[in-house]
């Protein structure tokens, strides 16, 4: 029988475990939480129930229904708590991974040699620096959304959230319904440049009309709670000692300069700021995957990528919100089970979703200019606390176009998080300061060949090889249980 | 002031009364409710920097919330580089602030 | 007369030999396929070592090499000014034995070195531990080598680069060799890229672990061959490892000719305050695929020597190839086939810390002057390498 490994349990890793098990495939689901949905649905821990928790959330009933049938399948095995640490590649790839809490010691080492393997790892935010955002209390949008929706904690209760595209919004509500004093929502792209990226051929959008609602339904959150939302103005430094006391804002020109003299101070006491996403890559990487020239999975339209067997749904192929990845997600377990034939519902969705997520980045997308609101102070690498100065003055004294050799000059990468947060962002300053624009030594940052750290007696520990057989049925009535009531209290 | 644990009576999703979890931090007790993470619980207590840097000793709190950056780092009974945004809260939890000097200084 | 050099390889060693020959006022290009400092030395760990090397070329080598490098650091941050630390630090090497049959080869062997004048102090159990208070007590044996060194090697390398600049050399990168040019008398008077020709009175090959390949482009066999290596990088931690600390086999680990798979426990710290494990060496050509039982390997030999890091975050991991001669020693020194060819590569694991010692060596025999060391061990032309040399195609 077919065994699917999916990795993620997000919206596009629950829909391709689903139709994988339609499609008569044994199904595993790891997720590193210890509950399903992702990013997308984080919500409520189980000894957290609440009446009416699907106010926080789109699309509640559709993930309700979808964790219901899996929780309750035999033939679809969820491992909670997996962190993936390792992919090698072979006739078909193994997958690494330590079961347990988030960085735990002493974690069961278990390695799994699926038949095919579905990567929907995700995507994360992606906040350019500034001086100060290294200030306590200056957070990324996703963080105020998870841990709004998550423990219901507001970040702060008189909040700015600045950077750029449509997720901006649904932040905004969660801080709203968390208590938070949202005092302003500033979008960087000015008006001509959204208008070109959403308006030409506006009917192309009208199948997607799922999703223009969802984001009425923020507009119509900010008006009821007078949030404005500015367009053409950024966030470019946090003040403060000890945590965030107030933010500069600015107007920015079409490439995202700062105009002089257009600065105003918001006293906050924090500050969500996110300018793009970066797709969670590097499981795909270690399995041999392609990328994308804009740097996603590459996948075909089977969403299968370059590797075969291997495939991969959602975010990790292209940011393009819920719908396209639950689209895609169902495409991906279909073929992964080995089904074959076209299901032209889903790939007309998909289609649909998928011209939506390409004006959000034509409306959105992060413009070239933003460096000039760097100082030479500004910590651009947070964990080696690496400094814009610091950066291109090596830069210039090596006068290296290796990312590889930069990186370990100026230290700026090679922090616990090795590159997560600042890679992108130094790949873009360091090319800029090379003669010929860009560096050329053909490393990435995206490549993590130990893809969460693991502890050293771990990884010496021999890995229990996850066997064929179907799981026990009795694994997890008590999630399926609680599952149910909550459906009935809706 | 700053970061806040919604009461549960003025939450408009309406959920169901808390089971409080307790864990020191420092040595100093810090409440909060089950199923929060660590992180939710010292933000929870208003303290929004709780970790040190190695070279400015500049604080650090959350910074993504969902385990990316690892900037919220705490030690766990112990056991270092732990996540606080990661790690659900468990009564009697010890935690204490990480904080490592190079090696020309003096470690914590 | 040679005038002027065209160094093939810009890491740490055609990095060195551009450097060693500006200096004299000779004209350098130095040509890298891809981008310099990005390849075999950025997978070094910058060990300058004696201690794991046997009387012999190499050690003789290795003990100028540590009497060069303190002068060099101080002669590059004093020339360069403002540019990264190198972490030149002379911390010392201890070497432990773990199991009893390890533990009197161990001594022999320092008493061997010492004679052929190694700084080599046998040390208790007791004494180890003061040096090492987290090592694992269950050693056998121990031996101290205060002239082990540490260095960063990549900002080693880019010193060494830019300070051949500033003395005229030229860097040219993107531009893999595609072939020789030849005089008349068949000679080599220059190399061709995709888009240029460059002409000099002298080529040598630097290319580490692909000197093999750039030496066949050229018309010639050279026997050096990859041989992989990875490291484990853990989180940064509180300082408690205070030397180079390795596990006594890494000798015969290094000095093996067996392809399989062969690790040896090397634990030592950063000045960034993570810990570096090491070693590993196998022979599977250039495959760069990432292996969990390697990796998993060098984890619990390192556990061997210090307990504690179990519970330690291993954060990265990454590898390297390094230039593998079926003699066991460096090659430096003219090509006795080709006129015009000269070789400064097959440092296997001592690339690094032999680095400025062939550029010095190369250039002196350029420059017809006196070479501080004898060269004859080196040369292309010994008697250990015959047998995998064939002419000139």
């Amino acid at each position: 029988m077919t065994q699917v490994l999916i990795i993620g349990a997000g919206p596009a890793g629950l829909a391709a475990a689903q139709s994988a098990r339609r499609a008569g495939a044994e199904v595993i689901l790891l997720d590193s939480s210890d509950s399903l949905g992702g990013q997308y649905w984080r919500h409520l821990p189980e000894s957290r129930p609440a009446r009416k928790e699907a106010m926080l959330h789109h699309g509640w009933a559709r993930f309700q229904s979808l964790a219901t049938e899996l929780v309750s399948d035999p033939g679809c095995e969820i491992i909670s708590r997996a962190h993936v640490w390792a992919i090698e590649t072979g006739e078909r790839p193994t997958v690494h991974a330590v079961i347990g809490e988030s960085d735990g010691r002493d974690r069961k080492r278990i390695s799994f040699h699926p038949t095919a393997l579905i990567i929907a790892t995700g995507a994360y935010d992606r906040t350019l620096p500034f001086p100060g955002w290294d200030l306590p209390g200056v957070f990324t949008a996703g963080a105020a959304q998870a841990l709004a929706k998550g423990e219901r904690l507001a970040v702060g209760q008189r909040v700015v959230v600045a950077g750029a595209g449509p997720f901006l919004l649904p932040v905004t509500q969660s801080l709203a319904a968390a208590g938070s004093r949202v005092v302003a929502v500033l979008e960087a792209n000015r008006a001509i440049p959204l208008m070109r990226g959403w308006l030409p051929k506006a009917w192309q959008l009208l199948p997607a009309a799922s999703k223009g609602l969802e984001l009425a339904g923020y507009a119509a959150g900010h008006i009821r709670h007078r949030i404005p939302y500015l367009l053409g103005r950024t966030v470019i430094a946090a003040n403060g000692t000890t945590a965030v006391e107030s933010v500069t804002t600015a107007r920015l020109d079409r490439d995202w300069v700062p105009i002089p003299g257009t600065e105003k101070t918001i006293p906050v006491d924090a500050v969500c700021v996110s300018h793009s996403f970066t797709p969670r890559l590097e499981l795909a990487l270690a399995a041999g995957c392609q990328l994308t020239p804009d740097r996603f999975v590459q996948v075909d339209r089977r969403q299968e990528t370059t590797i075969p067997g291997v495939f991969a749904a959602g975010e990790v192929t292209g940011i393009g919100g819920v719908d396209l990845s639950l689209a895609e997600g169902s495409i991906a377990g279909r073929y992964a089970a080995g089904a074959s034939g076209t299901n032209p519902t889903l790939e007309r969705k998909r289609a649909v979703f998928s011209g939506f997520a390409a004006r959000i980045e034509a409306a959105h997308g992060i413009r070239g200019g933003w460096p000039a609101w760097l100082t030479e102070s500004t910590t651009i690498c947070r964990c080696e606390e690496v400094s814009y100065g610091s950066l291109c003055a090596t830069s210039q004294t090596t006068d290296s176009s290796s990312l590889r050799s930069l990186k370990l000059s100026t230290r700026a990468g090679l922090g616990i998080c090795q590159g997560r947060i600042c890679g992108r962002t130094i790949e873009d300053l360091l090319a800029r300061q090379t003669p010929g624009g860009a560096l050329t030594d053909g490393s990435v940052s995206d490549r993590r060949p130990i893809a969460i750290p693991i502890r050293m007696g771990e990884l010496a520990s021999p890995p229990e090889a996850h066997s064929e057989h179907p799981p026990t049925p009795a694994k997890t009535s008590a999630v399926a249980q609680r599952l149910h009531e909550r459906e009935h209290h809706d | 002031m700053a970061s806040r644990l919604i009461p549960f009576r003025e939450d408009p999703i309406h959920p169901s009364e808390p089971t409080p979890v307790t864990i020191t931090f420092d040595g100093q007790p810090l409440s909060g409710v089950a199923g929060q993470s660590i992180a939710g619980v010292i933000m929870a207590n208003e303290r929004l920097g709780f970790r040190r840097t190695s070279v400015h000793d500049a604080p650090r709190g959350v910074f993504c919330g969902i385990g990316v950056c690892f900037d919220c780092l705490v030690v766990v009974d112990g056991v270092e580089d732990v996540r606080a945004c990661q790690r659900r809260a468990s009564d009697g939890d010890t935690v204490t602030t990480q904080h490592h000097h190079g090696p020309e200084g003096e470690g914590s | 007369m040679i005038g002027s050099v065209i160094v093939i390889g810009a890491g740490i060693v055609g990095a060195s030999c551009a450097r060693s020959l500006a200096i004299r006022g000779i004209d350098v290009t130095v040509v890298d396929r891809s981008t310099a400092v990005s390849a075999t030395t950025a997978g070094g760990e910058g060990n300058l070592l004696v201690s794991d090397k046997a009387p012999g070329p190499e050690l003789t080598m290795a003990l100028h090499a540590a009497a060069l490098w303190p002068r060099l650091a101080l002669e590059l941050a004093q020339e360069l000014g403002s540019f990264p630390h190198m972490e030149y630090e002379q911390k010392g090497g201890l070497v432990v034995a773990t199991t009893e049959a390890g533990a009197s080869p161990l001594v022999k062997f320092a008493t061997v070195q010492r004679d052929a004048g190694v700084q080599a102090d046998e040390l208790t159990l007791v004494d180890a531990l003061r040096l090492e208070p987290d090592l694992n007590p269950a050693i056998t044996a121990a031996v101290f080598y205060p002239q082990d060194s540490q260095i960063q090697p990549v900002i080693a390398a880019e010193a060494l680069l830019a300070s051949a600049r500033r003395h005229g050399a030229r860097v040219l990168q993107n531009a893999p060799i595609t072939g020789a040019v030849l005089s008349a008398d068949g000679s080599i008077v220059g190399v061709t890229t995709p888009t240029e020709t460059l002409r000099a009175d002298a080529v040598v090959i630097a290319a580490g672990p692909w000197s093999g390949e750039v030496a066949r482009t050229l018309g010639v066999a050279l026997p050096v061959h990859p041989r992989r290596g990875v490291v484990l990088v853990t989180s940064r931690m509180r300082h408690r490892v205070f030397h180079k600390v390795y596990d006594a086999d890494y000798v015969g680990a290094v000095g093996s000719d067996d392809a399989a798979l062969q690790t040896s426990s090397v634990v030592e710290s950063t000045a960034a305050g993570t810990v570096l494990i090491g070693s590993s060496r196998q022979q599977i050509g250039f495959d760069a695929s990432m292996r969990t039982e390697v990796m998993a390997e060098l984890a619990a030999k390192a556990l061997r020597l210090f307990p504690f890091l179990a519970d330690h975050q291993v954060m990265r991991a990454y590898g390297g190839f390094r230039p593998f001669m079926p003699d066991h020693l460096p090659l430096v020194g003219p090509d006795h086939r080709l006129p015009g060819l000269w070789h400064a590569t097959g440092h296997e694991g001592a690339g690094i810390g032999l680095a400025p010692v062939t550029g010095d060596m190369i250039a002196a025999m350029m420059a017809g002057t006196e070479p501080e060391l004898d060269v004859a061990p080196y040369s292309p032309a010994r008697a250990s390498l015959a047998p995998y040399l064939t002419e000139v195609a």
